[in-house]
């Protein structure tokens, strides 16, 4: 008999057999492991199984509790790490850039290196490594163990258990409140988690809404300018709270908008529905916390930091060149500002903001230096900071807060930078991990551009609804 | 019998037997396959082979392909394959794909079956049905730590004498029950234990004599094929994996002689 009679045969059974086979086989699976864990285990005592984890679980997903313990948790998490890292922040700022820049450019100087190699190296391409440091690995060293810690807890899945219903209701998988989760770290790690998600459609879904989850490059933004255009709104005792308010504020819109979007994609390009999956509760483990805090460091904070700065150095020597080629009477940058300025008022922004962005397109982390840098430029402002067309890293709040009131800011800028800052398209990692995952220039494109539009849209409405009442 | 002895002062002790390969494999003496339902510590137990820092975390779901690294043990060497966890072989999701694809066509020397002893019910369902496609496995009992503290006991010695092969408490978040594993391995890969697995028999007589009837043509045709009732029974259910892995012939190219060393073919799935 060959391969192909065996099939036949093989086919032709199973219209004798009927369709009770796959059934039958099943329950004689379940009958015997039933048979068998019934004869080995035994329990001893009268004290109820998982009766803590049930007790938990009844608080932390039920019907009222759920959502706020939820977002409580979170704020608590931000929180923390805006608090936390401010301190280590300073320090490493005055390190890195007041001491060991100045002490770089007194070598250069007495070695007699030409000003256009000392400018772009130390200026440019260091200046931008040591901002990324400054500020991203504090907030960094702070977020990933703690979100490590929930994660080693098993609090990931009741989020996701709460957050099933939603997104179900949006025509997306359960599952997308836990890649989404991963979202709030890094946008690329997101998008690689949603290869938990069987269903092609609902990847997809899953990997274009996943840019909605403010990523950690772009807290640095939301916290700074939450901290100079909301935190000075109260008095200074509240100021740490308001921040961290306005910045889970920003956090919650992008998961409304996530869910939002996810529907608007069921309903249209990606029609469909969403399909059925079980997701366990896991138990509750008590988390390792110094195994998690090792862990933490090396595989989420050091690789994250090590990507800012590799992108973070190309991108210093561009803004650099930028802001000290000249065309004719102005530098690139002031000819690209001027230009563009008229458009970004219109969205509530401005021509720095919108060069920033291009700018950083490989990473969020670079967006704030590189707007500093920008606005002294253009405004002309001499003397302050360091020499112009040089980032730098301010040592107080109030000195960034004179310099951008000084650029013509406002809290209607300030706001809307932090809903830009949402809704942007995702930086050039996200992207290439989009193309790659999806292996389509299409869909790619779509994740890519769809943010955008939409941030330039809200923007806009913003700042016409803003010019009314204002 | 849940009690983790403490093997520092036994013979078989040596932590110089175990030297962590991380991700230098290229070459080896046999492959070890890591399966089990999600979030039983698969990616755990891998890390504490092979001193590699796959991600691990409590949630189900988080390894979304197979990881590889190695290790080597009383010098021989060994490429340990952790597979994302399933609950079980039967439908098809791409995670039991890429599982039951390595059990069935990578031809594991032994397979790990990692399972929360806790809830050891329903995790047995996945193991009955991976004694069904392979021979050589482990029942690795992780989490005694958990069902200590939810007052549970198992009886280890009945259950391994159930399912015919041997089973091995571990807590493998605090590294306690590897050396034992270890040695299991080693014996098993040697031919020093040879296991017995658990087989379903007696379905219903119509269905039983189909079966039957179809191991036949299929010895016939695969002589080395080892699990022929449960490639029967696949291709009684229509499973279209297997029936193309029949009609091409490559499942009888699965060549599994117990004890062999041979470099085992591992084929992309």
């Amino acid at each position: 008999m060959n391969n192909s009679e065996i099939i036949r045969k093989a086919n032709d059974m199973r219209w004798d057999i009927g369709e009770t086979l796959h059934d039958t086989v099943l329950e004689s699976i379940y009958k015997e492991a039933a048979d068998i864990s019934n004869s080995t285990v035994k329990s001893i005592g009268d004290k109820k199984v998982y009766s803590f984890d049930a007790k938990l679980d009844r608080i932390v997903t039920s019907k009222w509790l759920g959502f706020p313990i939820m977002f409580l948790m979170l704020a608590v998490v931000f929180w923390l790490t805006i608090e936390g890292a401010n301190v280590p922040s300073g320090l490493l700022a005055s390190l890195l850039l007041d001491t060991i820049h100045p002490w770089l450019k007194g070598i250069s100087a007495s070695v007699g290196i030409p000003f256009f190699i000392d400018g772009l190296l130390i200026d440019g391409a260091y200046l931008a490594m040591a901002w990324v440091i400054a500020v991203m690995l504090p907030p960094m060293a702070i977020f990933f163990p703690l979100f490590t810690l929930l994660e080693d807890f098993g609090y990931l899945p009741r989020v996701s258990f709460n957050m099933d219903s939603l997104f179900r209701r949006a025509g997306a998988h359960g599952k997308q409140a836990l890649t989404m989760a991963m979202g709030f770290g890094c946008n690329a790690a997101g998008v690689i988690a949603t290869r938990l998600i069987d269903s092609p459609r609902e990847r997809l879904v899953a990997i274009i809404t996943n840019n909605f989850s403010l990523c950690n490059g772009r807290w640095p933004t939301q916290i700074l300018i939450a901290s100079i255009f909301i935190g000075t709104l109260v008095p200074s005792h509240m100021a740490g709270l308001a921040t961290a308010g306005a910045v889970v504020g920003v956090a919650l819109l992008g998961i409304f908008l996530s869910l939002v979007v996810s529907w608007g994609l069921s309903k249209t390009i990606l029609k469909g529905e969403a399909s059925a999956f079980s997701l366990e509760l896991p138990p509750y483990r008590p988390p390792r916390i110094l195994q998690t805090l090792y862990t933490s460091l090396i595989d989420r904070t050091i690789f994250v930091l090590w990507r800012a700065i590799v992108f973070a150095i190309p991108a210093g020597l561009v803004i650099w060149l930028v802001a000290n080629i000249n065309i004719g009477e102005m530098s690139i940058a002031e000819h690209f500002i001027n230009w563009s300025n008229p458009f970004g008022l219109l969205l509530g922004l401005n021509g720095v903001i919108l060069l920033a962005y291009i700018i950083a397109i490989p990473a969020n982390e670079i967006v704030i230096p590189t707007i500093l840098m920008l606005t002294v430029l253009s405004a002309g402002m001499i003397g302050m900071g360091e020499e112009s067309g040089v980032m730098f890293e301010l040592d107080s709040l109030q000195d960034t807060a004179l310099i951008l009131e000084a650029g013509g800011w406002t809290a209607l800028t300030g706001i809307s930078l932090m809903l830009f800052s949402l809704l942007h398209n995702p930086c050039s990692t996200t992207i290439y991990t989009i193309y790659k995952e999806t292996n389509s220039a299409k869909w790619t494109a779509i994740a890519a551009l769809l943010p955008i539009a939409m941030g330039i849209t809200f923007c806009f409405f913003l700042a016409q609804i803003w010019q009314l009442v204002a | 019998m849940n009690e983790l002895h403490n093997c520092e002062t036994c013979p078989v002790h040596n932590v110089d037997n175990l030297v962590k390969l991380g991700i230098n494999m290229d070459k080896y003496d046999f492959v070890v396959a890591l399966a089990g339902n999600p979030n039983t510590g698969k990616s755990t137990i891998f890390n504490n082979l092979t001193g590699l820092r796959q991600h691990t975390g409590n949630w189900p779901g988080k390894t979304v392909s197979r990881a590889e690294g190695g290790f080597k043990y009383n010098d021989k060497s060994y490429k340990l394959v952790d597979l994302p966890g399933t609950y079980s072989l039967l439908s098809t999701s791409t995670d039991e794909d890429i599982a039951r694809s390595f059990i069935l066509f990578g031809q594991p020397d032994v397979t790990l079956i990692v399972v929360d002893s806790t809830r050891l019910e329903r995790n047995l369902n996945l193991v009955l049905q991976i004694l069904e496609i392979t021979d050589r496995a482990i029942l690795v009992l992780n989490l005694m730590d958990e069902l200590k503290r939810n007052n549970l006991e198992i009886d280890v010695r009945t259950l391994s004498k159930k399912l015919g092969i041997p089973v091995i408490p571990t807590e493998a978040r605090q590294k306690k029950g590897m050396t034992e594993l270890l040695k299991i391995i080693d014996d098993i890969c040697s031919g020093a234990y040879v296991c017995k697995p658990k087989r379903l028999r007696n379905i219903s007589p119509r269905i039983d004599a189909a079966i039957e009837e179809l191991v036949k043509s299929l010895s016939e045709r695969f002589p080395d094929l080892l699990n022929a009732r449960w490639v029967a029974i696949r291709l009684l259910e229509g499973d279209q994996n297997i029936i193309n892995a029949v009609e091409s012939g490559e499942i009888g190219r699965l060549k599994s002689e117990a004890g062999s060393s041979a470099q085992p073919k591992l084929q992309t799935i």
